[in-house]
């Protein structure tokens, strides 16, 4: 399988520079009488004098407009897409199907109960299958995203210690690997983030964290596996550790399609859970969101969850507000339900089974593209020696970036090329020339293979000094992009009013 | 598979769990239910949908925070692309171009439909911005309070105190009149102080009338040092005046009804815009910029000041928001795209004109005010019925057996209201409609 890639190169202007004065693309049932005394009776102070300046385009164009910006853009349905911790596998597309139904599209949150049990009882059900996955006693599903379900988590945190009447704890201890949101989320809701580091295994050095923990811990937050693919195989005892000094653990739920069926956060001593279901349940990421976030607890911190909980009392679903401990509220209405309705309809689409051997063909693929590309001049495999990784492993392009220059940027603009979404770059921060590769359990062999030939035609083409690796990416729709120019104060353009202040 | 597995030297899939210790290792595998095929799959969700009854099988006249409007199917057509759809964050701009001009034309949108200055690309809903905006004036002012209106959206205000509490951010009530809701400006100058961050106003209110003294308020902030926050929903702003030209430092607001579904309340769209350099190094959330490619030839797009982002800055991050709701961002793009400015004004001239014809109608029903506040309203209003001596619990039970949804029961967040419902009325309700709901009361109230 040779990889080939042309994308669209459509040079769009932007959508107001197709503006023609007096279009209007969309007509929405005009007002039955007397529009302009209706716009008049508005009073002068409260009246906009002015029309806003939006586009002034048909329909057509519109759609034009937007279907030639698609194709200037890549997903999961185009290629390959091995973003490390991004888990971009396949979104099946009766998830989307269903999500369709105006039955939930034209749903109000605050429908009187009796003519929203079906999607209570979806609600319902999607929490207790997602306790079940990671071994939690009670489930809120409102976080709109990953690190909004961490602030969640850590809000829990604080209310559990504050309860216990434990005012001094003010420390949240975070590995050095982790994702960039733990340290930013904990700081957010009034911690002091404390680091330690790795040990040459990649994986939490014990001796660091027992000196790091005491009567300021409130938590420790962490991914198992963590950003290396790694599984922290002491967790048990760093769970000890943490949990001797009075401490609550936090599981970051961006990794868990390593160990679906495997093994459960609960059962390693975990208090608090999130899951991201844009990554582990496939729904699809659209572009930077929406996503869901759900939090998990032990039993001991269910109090504090969120408002409303959805509940079932035997004979009807409803939605509990009378929590007096809860922490109030983390946004409005009951949680992302589009989204959870199709991580929902994932998780029966997949069954026990299914999801089992989602995260085993997950852990095999990364495995198999870890070992392959590891062999490859240039590239290297640090950490955990001879440690099997899980969903996810990091390459280093240490010695590419010394032997010949082309750094692991440049690896990945080349590797757009073929078509392949590069990995994460640059993360985790203990790597140096990190590659971050999560191939999931949706790629074949055959486009592990092209994938892998990718990196290795890379790896030639820097030892043999061509331009390519340098110059690339060459078939996406634009060539390598400035992108400090987008960020300096004389040349920044964030609104196409602004104009560039200067060329 | 063998072939894979020997490859990396072990000899089956298991080899590769035995680094988890045997102690916590899952025996008896997963405790949920054998897989289905699709079509089984489909069958069961769809069944239990169908026991649902959508806006579209019931009449219904909640907003609230989440309003109901036509998405056009074009919208819908359009975020249904893999493309756009099945795409992640644009961490590299080249192959994501699609994207990050749809964002960078939404942030252009939002600044000419608001007046301000920069949009990011957004965040969760407004009760989040809302709880954003209020950390991101204390950090600019290093103040400490923050100022509210009474007449708040209870869920928002909820979720603001959640981002308030950590950051030791004291919330402030300031009285609205309780005949027009306008704010108390005497009891706001008493609670302006050195120590206030912000005022908040909500514009339209959660109530649905419409501040008429907010460049007076945003003085009085100012002449304070403290920032003024304006909370909208953005359709309205296609008639009234925009934040912007009312000395407003940050707009937050609820981009749901730009093009997207109400979803059971999720996903929403969380607008967050503001005004001056200052205020843009402190924004939350990403921000896509227009550049060139490095050799100058082609325009180009990737995202901007990173280095307030929680990937660079780690606990110094202006937020820890990573996932945000970019498709909601591209059909709030599409959708202002394809109303245009005539276009979205004649849709404010439509839900005026069903305002008024439903105020007209309703106080009709005997014992029925409507709006209970004496002041402008846009596309919602409360109706009290103390006159009728029913609560809105009863009324609205009485409603729903005639199929229709009656508005939110306000009585329990604001009891100085008395019985007091929360109605709205969008395009999607014609005159027929909202005939069908002064009938039914009339019934309901008369029996």
């Amino acid at each position: 399988m040779e990889l080939v890639y042309a994308q669209a190169r459509w040079d769009e202007p932007l959508i107001i520079e197709l503006s023609q004065r007096g279009k209007v693309g969309f007509h929405h049932p005009s007002s039955d009488q007397e529009s302009e005394n209706v716009l008049e009776a508005v009073p002068p102070r409260l009246r906009r004098s002015t029309l806003p300046s939006l586009p002034e385009v048909s329909e057509i164009e519109v759609v034009r407009h937007y279907t030639r910006l698609s194709q200037e853009n890549f997903g999961v349905d185009l290629g390959i897409y091995p973003l490390g911790s991004c888990t971009m596998k396949y979104n099946p597309k009766v998830c989307d199907l269903i999500a369709a139904s105006h039955k939930i599209q034209e749903l109000h949150p605050y429908q009187d109960l009796r003519t929203v049990q079906g999607i209570l009882q979806t609600l319902y059900e999607a929490a207790d299958f997602l306790a079940k996955i990671v071994g939690m006693q009670k489930i809120t599903l409102q976080p709109a995203a990953g690190a909004h379900g961490e602030y969640t988590g850590v809000m829990l945190m604080r209310a559990y210690h504050r309860d216990k009447g434990d005012l001094k704890r003010d420390e949240i201890i975070i590995p050095d690997s982790a994702h960039g949101t733990n340290p930013a989320s904990a700081a957010m809701a009034g911690y002091k983030v404390v680091e330690v580091p790795s040990n040459s295994q990649g994986c939490v050095d014990t001796e660091a964290l027992k000196s790091a923990v005491g009567p300021r811990t409130a938590g420790l937050m962490i991914t198992n596996p963590n950003t290396l693919g790694i599984f922290e195989c002491k967790i048990l005892e760093i769970a000890g550790i943490v949990h001797d000094a009075g401490g609550l653990l936090y599981y970051d739920g961006a990794n868990l399609n390593a160990i679906m069926g495997k093994a459960r956060p609960g059962d390693m001593g975990f208090d608090i859970v999130h899951i991201n279901l844009h990554k582990t349940f496939a729904t699809p990421h659209g572009g930077g969101g929406p996503g869901a976030g759900p939090v998990g607890v032990t039993s001991r911190l269910m109090d504090y969850l969120p408002v409303p909980t959805v509940e079932f009392d035997g004979t009807k679903y409803y939605l509990e507000y009378n929590r007096p401990k809860s922490i109030g509220k983390v946004r409005a209405f009951h949680g992302s339900a589009a989204v959870i309705l199709r991580a929902y309809t994932y998780i029966l689409l997949h069954g026990k089974e299914g999801l089992e051997t989602a995260s085993e063909v997950a852990v095999l693929n990364a495995n198999y593209m870890a070992q392959k590309l590891r062999k490859i001049k240039g590239y290297s495999l640090p950490f955990g020696e001879g440690v099997p990784r899980k969903h996810e492993f990091v390459l280093s392009a240490s010695n590419l970036a010394k032997e010949t220059g082309v750094t692991a940027l440049q690896v990945g603009k080349r590797l757009l090329d073929f078509g392949v979404h590069p990995p994460t770059v640059y993360f985790p921060l203990i790597v140096e020339e990190a590659m971050m590769a999560e191939p999931t359990e949706t790629v074949s062999k055959q486009e592990l293979d092209a994938m892998i030939n990718g990196f290795e035609k890379v790896s030639e083409e820097a030892y043999s000094k061509s331009d390519q690796p340098k110059t690339s990416p060459h078939s996406t729709s634009v060539t390598r992009i400035d992108e400090a120019k987008a960020n300096r104060p004389k040349t920044m353009q964030l609104t196409w009013k602004m104009g560039a202040r200067s060329s | 598979m063998h072939q894979m597995l020997g490859e990396i030297g072990v000899s089956t899939i298991d080899d590769l769990f035995k680094d988890i210790p045997d102690t916590i290792r899952s025996k008896a595998g997963l405790a949920i239910p054998p897989k289905m095929s699709e079509m089984e799959t489909r069958r069961h969700v769809e069944g239990l949908l169908s026991r649902n009854l959508s806006t579209r099988d019931i009449l219904s006249f909640l907003g609230a925070g989440v309003w109901p409007h036509h998405v056009p199917a074009a919208v819908d057509a359009i975020i249904s692309r893999g493309e756009f759809l099945t795409s992640y964050t644009p961490y590299q701009p080249e192959i994501s171009q699609g994207m990050l001009q749809a964002m960078f034309e939404y942030q252009s949108m939002i600044c000419e439909l608001t007046g301000m200055d920069y949009a990011n690309s957004s965040l969760y809903d407004w009760s989040t911005a809302l709880g954003e905006a209020a950390r991101m004036a204390a950090r600019v002012t290093g103040r400490d309070e923050f100022i509210v209106p009474h007449y708040i959206h209870p869920e928002r205000l909820s979720t603001l105190k959640v981002f308030c509490e950590p950051a030791d951010i004291k919330i402030v009530e300031v009285a609205q009149d309780n005949q027009t809701g306008s704010l108390d400006l005497s009891g706001l100058k008493r609670k302006l102080s050195e120590k206030t961050a912000g005022v908040y106003l909500e514009y339209p209110s959660f109530l649905g009338f419409v501040e008429g003294s907010c460049e007076e308020i945003a003085q009085l902030a100012h002449k304070n040092g403290a920032l003024f926050v304006v909370g909208s929903e953005p359709i309205s702003l296609g008639v009234l005046k925009p934040p912007g030209e009312l000395g407003t430092d940050i707009v937050v607001g609820e981009g749901q009804p730009l093009g997207s579904h109400m979803n059971y309340g999720g996903p929403l769209l969380g607008i967050f815009a503001c005004k001056g350099d200052e205020l843009l190094r402190q924004m939350p959330g990403r921000i896509i910029g227009r550049t060139t490619t490095q050799d100058g030839k082609q325009d180009a797009y990737c995202m901007a000041l990173q280095t307030r982002e929680q990937h660079i800055r780690r606990e110094k991050a202006t937020s820890n928001i990573c996932t945000n709701e970019a498709l909601l961002a591209l059909a709030a793009a599409m959708y202002l795209s394809l109303l245009g400015p005539r276009g979205i004004s004649g849709l404010c001239s439509t839900i005026l004109e069903r305002t008024k014809y439903a105020m007209e109608q309703l106080r009709k029903v005997r014992g029925v005010t409507a709006p209970r506040f004496d002041s402008f309203h846009f596309m919602e209003f409360t109706v009290n019925f103390d006159k009728t001596g029913k609560k809105v619990s009863e009324i609205n039970d009485a409603l729903l057996g005639a199929g229709i949804q009656g508005g939110l029961d306000a009585s329990k967040y604001f009891s100085e209201l008395g019985q007091t419902a929360l109605y709205c009325f969008t395009e999607v309700h014609t005159h027929r409609d909202i005939d069908m709901l002064t009938d039914k009361l009339r019934q309901v109230l008369e029996a």
